[in-house]
């Protein structure tokens, strides 16, 4: 039997090793799976390479891992957040790296990484600084950027609910990035507020299907 | 200059450009207010590129639901006919060409219709690029709102952005607080400007060359309170 639940954050994290690639689903403050990420700090995991929308500095989970030093390497396309200085300290202190992303092209970019494409050319960024030392090309009188497919090595997720298969079902805006970083080829891990039996998720209903879920672990609803 | 639009009031003015039907994405700060001013009955669809189709009003009933926000982390509403999406899904949307219209602040604009909105020099605060470069080259029309003058008095219409791009050539108009301005041709034309002020003393105070709209009309706006 196919059973890809198992029973605490701790376990889930337990294989992240120091200097990890990690893709995280979330937006602003809503949809980033909190409970796996602090099962992270708890663990002692550092030397991080995060791949998230932004920074969740002012929230729980992965700001424990930014305060205490476990990340070396911040990948975002929004690093600004009013209220405090804990991302500028950090890059002024030099202990991490920053490298701003388009936040379409970040998505796109991980997309490409689970659909199996090394990538892909956008108009974004054309004439910007974030088009330095990337290829350009022509396409019909524009001009393209590529970028490339966004690899790693795990992405954690959340999501409403989920089933033993890995199904997920989301809850409004907190979907967001979360079906885009689950689907990449990283080892997925999905926190859900809430496990229910093979069936109940209405197929028409479910927006990542398992086949890109390698675990769920459910923790109580925040 | 005795006399300059709000916040408020530049948010209502840049409503009352947006047509019925118009499919548009308000940036984070300033433009967010944008939809507060949408005139009764004209029926217009705000996306959010958290995943948002049909972004209603602001929620006002606690406990709120924030796990329904929009790009400025603000807990909104979804009105009848909304959708949720992923993100990808959201920036095909917003690369694809699918929005009518883009709203975002500006540090710079330059004449050409370049935009600068996302760094500063280094160490004043962290970039910020979020989705302002896809908007920048996806929307059909990219809408500026910001005030005419940077807080060290220096204009924000500027020859060449001094900072980093965020996108080329592709500012359509610009509302600011004392003038309406177009951007036709790689030229800044004058649509509206507000009573007190003259074209001559406008043209003294801006760095580039101003056209003037052969219909250019009294820059107007209600009453409405800062909050």
């Amino acid at each position: 039997m196919i059973n890809k639940i198992l029973p605490s954050a701790a376990e889930a994290v337990r294989a992240i090793p120091d200097g990890a690639v990690i893709l995280l689903g979330g937006f602003a403050s809503c949809g980033f799976a909190d409970e796996l990420l602090e099962a992270l700090h708890v663990q002692g995991t550092g030397n991080l390479t995060l791949v998230s929308n932004n920074p969740a500095v002012a929230e729980r989970g992965m700001a424990l891992l930014l305060r205490d030093g476990r990340v070396s390497k911040l990948i975002c396309s929004y690093s600004r957040k009013e209220g405090t200085s804990l991302i500028e300290d950090l890059l002024q202190a030099g202990t991490m790296q920053l490298e701003i992303i388009p936040q379409g092209t970040l998505a796109e970019r991980v997309r490409c990484n689970g659909a199996g494409i090394p990538g892909f050319y956008t108009r974004t960024g054309v004439g910007t600084p974030l088009a330095a030392g990337k290829e350009h090309r022509e396409f019909e009188g524009e001009t393209y950027l590529f970028e490339p497919a966004l690899k790693a090595d795990f992405a954690l997720v959340r999501a409403r609910r989920g089933d033993r298969w890995g199904n997920l079902a989301y809850d409004k805006s907190a979907r967001n990035f979360n079906p885009v970083m689950a689907m990449s080829k990283a080892r997925t891990i999905a926190q859900v507020d809430e496990i229910v039996e093979l069936g109940v998720l209405d197929p028409e209903h479910i927006i990542t299907p398992g086949i890109f879920v390698q675990h769920v672990v459910a923790t109580r609803q925040a | 200059m005795s006399y300059t639009l709000n916040r408020q009031q530049i948010a209502w003015r840049v409503a009352q450009d947006i047509p019925e039907g118009a499919y548009v994405n308000l940036g984070s700060g300033m433009p967010l207010m944008v939809s507060d001013y949408v005139p009764a009955g004209r029926e217009v669809i705000f996306h959010s590129e958290n995943g948002l189709l049909g972004v209603g009003p602001r929620q006002t009933q606690q406990p709120f639901d924030n796990n329904l926000i929009n790009a400025g982390n603000i807990p909104v509403t979804l009105l009848p006919g909304g959708a949720y999406f992923h993100h990808c899904d959201s920036f095909a949307m917003v690369r694809g060409g699918h929005l009518d219209i883009s709203v975002l602040g500006a540090y710079q604009v330059a004449e050409n219709g370049d935009l600068a909105n996302w760094d500063l020099p280094k160490g004043r605060k962290a970039p910020a690029v979020g989705g302002a470069m896809d908007l920048a080259v996806g929307a059909k029309n990219l809408f500026v709102m910001m005030e005419y003058f940077a807080k060290d008095g220096t204009c924000k219409i500027v020859p060449q952005c001094s900072l980093p791009l965020t996108g080329q050539r592709c500012v359509t108009t610009i509302y600011t607080d004392i003038a309406v301005l177009d951007i036709i041709n790689g030229r800044v034309v004058v649509r509206e400007l507000i009573e007190g002020i003259t074209l001559y003393t406008l043209q003294a105070e801006t760095p580039v060359a101003l056209q003037v709209s052969p219909g250019l009309q009294l820059l107007q706006a209600p009453r409405l309170d800062e909050f």
